[in-house]
């Protein structure tokens, strides 16, 4: 199956920003944030989209 | 050997010698050395056989032979599919996909080639029979020169403007001058982008080419070339580094956002502009009956 436009994770500094819904993670700094998310970008094979400044999501394209 | 095999072997000659003629490996790779040219050789080589035969048949008043040429009709498109299959199996494959639109031109090129070689036969042996050796090869040239000119064409740098321009963001958006490309979230990735990335906006020179470069098929063409021509900055696994061209909705605008190996402005200009105008995605707006003079 081919997943188009999906959100694959969602990593945030900011637990007020995500309920649920799909893989949520939580970091304590923004250096945990983006190296949690270069990791997921590689492991996922989707792009990282920044949407705020506490807040990544990764997408499938 | 009957008053008929000098004109069909030398009718034969000419079709696969404007075969060969119109057979040229460029930086597109395609066909690929020695196989892949052998197969459009030999398959040259039959098409002009069938282009031979017909002058002779219609002297010695065989007009059934006429259906020989429906024969060939339904075997060059089967060259095409051949053509559109083995290129599409491919392009999974490519870090930078050729596209659709751009498959389709190249098949249907590879198919009218055949045309040409059978018109180039036919006419140079008919002459030959009907006058002599030397009006046969005068028909011939002048027959492989209509060829080329019918087989090369248009480049995009007859219907654009190409400048250069910085790739920058504006947050996480990715902008080549005020054309929105897409979003990169981390940092990291947003200074490998910025260190790799060119910028290029084509202005279309008129209404028509607004519409032509529009086509998402002739984008991903220009993104295919330059990539092939340059290099790619990219990976399986990397996503994000992946060539882009916008659209400007304004006006028609297409900003181009790619990751060469040889960061060369001046190349990379040079490569889009020989980008073919791809047959299928051409638009002609201002022919529709009224519009003439609004482009």
């Amino acid at each position: 199956m081919n997943l188009e436009k999906y959100i694959l994770a969602v990593i945030t500094t900011n637990k007020n920003k995500v309920a649920a819904g799909t893989g949520v993670f939580y970091c304590d700094s923004k250096q945990e944030m983006e190296s949690v998310t270069a990791n997921l970008e590689a492991i996922l094979d989707g792009i990282a989209h920044g949407l705020s400044d506490e807040l990544y999501v990764i997408v499938k394209h | 050997m009957t008053e008929f095999t000098l004109p069909i072997a030398f009718g034969i000659f000419t079709g696969t010698f404007s075969r060969l003629l119109m057979l040229r490996t460029d930086y597109r790779q395609y066909p690929t050395y020695l196989h892949g040219k052998i197969i459009h050789v030999a398959l040259g080589f039959i098409a002009s056989g069938l282009g031979a035969v017909f002058g002779p048949a219609i002297i010695q008043e065989e007009f059934t032979a006429i259906t020989f040429l429906t024969v060939a009709a339904s075997q060059f498109r089967e060259v095409r599919n051949m053509e559109r299959n083995t290129l599409t199996e491919l392009d999974n494959y490519e870090l930078v996909t050729r596209g659709k639109t751009y498959i389709e031109g190249i098949a249907i090129a590879f198919e009218s080639r055949n045309y040409l070689v059978i018109l180039t036969a036919l006419v140079s042996t008919l002459a030959y029979l009907l006058f002599n050796v030397w009006i046969g090869i005068i028909v011939a040239i002048a027959s492989m020169i209509l060829s080329h000119y019918l087989m090369s064409g248009g480049k995009l740098k007859e219907i654009v403007d190409i400048e250069y321009v910085e790739p920058r963001f504006d947050g996480a958006g990715l902008y080549v001058d005020n054309i929105y490309i897409m979003n990169i979230g981390l940092p990291e990735r947003q200074k490998e982008v910025l260190r790799y990335g060119m910028g290029f906006i084509l202005k279309p020179k008129s209404f028509n080419a607004r519409a032509t470069i529009a086509n998402l098929g002739q984008r991903q063409a220009i993104l295919h070339d330059v990539s092939t021509a340059l290099g790619v900055y990219r990976d399986s696994g990397t996503p994000a580094l992946v060539p882009l061209a916008k659209r400007d909705l304004d006006d028609g605008r297409v900003g181009v956002f790619v990751l060469p190996q040889d960061r060369d402005i001046e190349k990379a200009i040079k490569v889009i502009g020989d980008v073919p105008t791809l047959e299928n995605a051409i638009r002609m707006s201002t022919e529709k009956v009224g519009m003439k003079n609004e482009s």
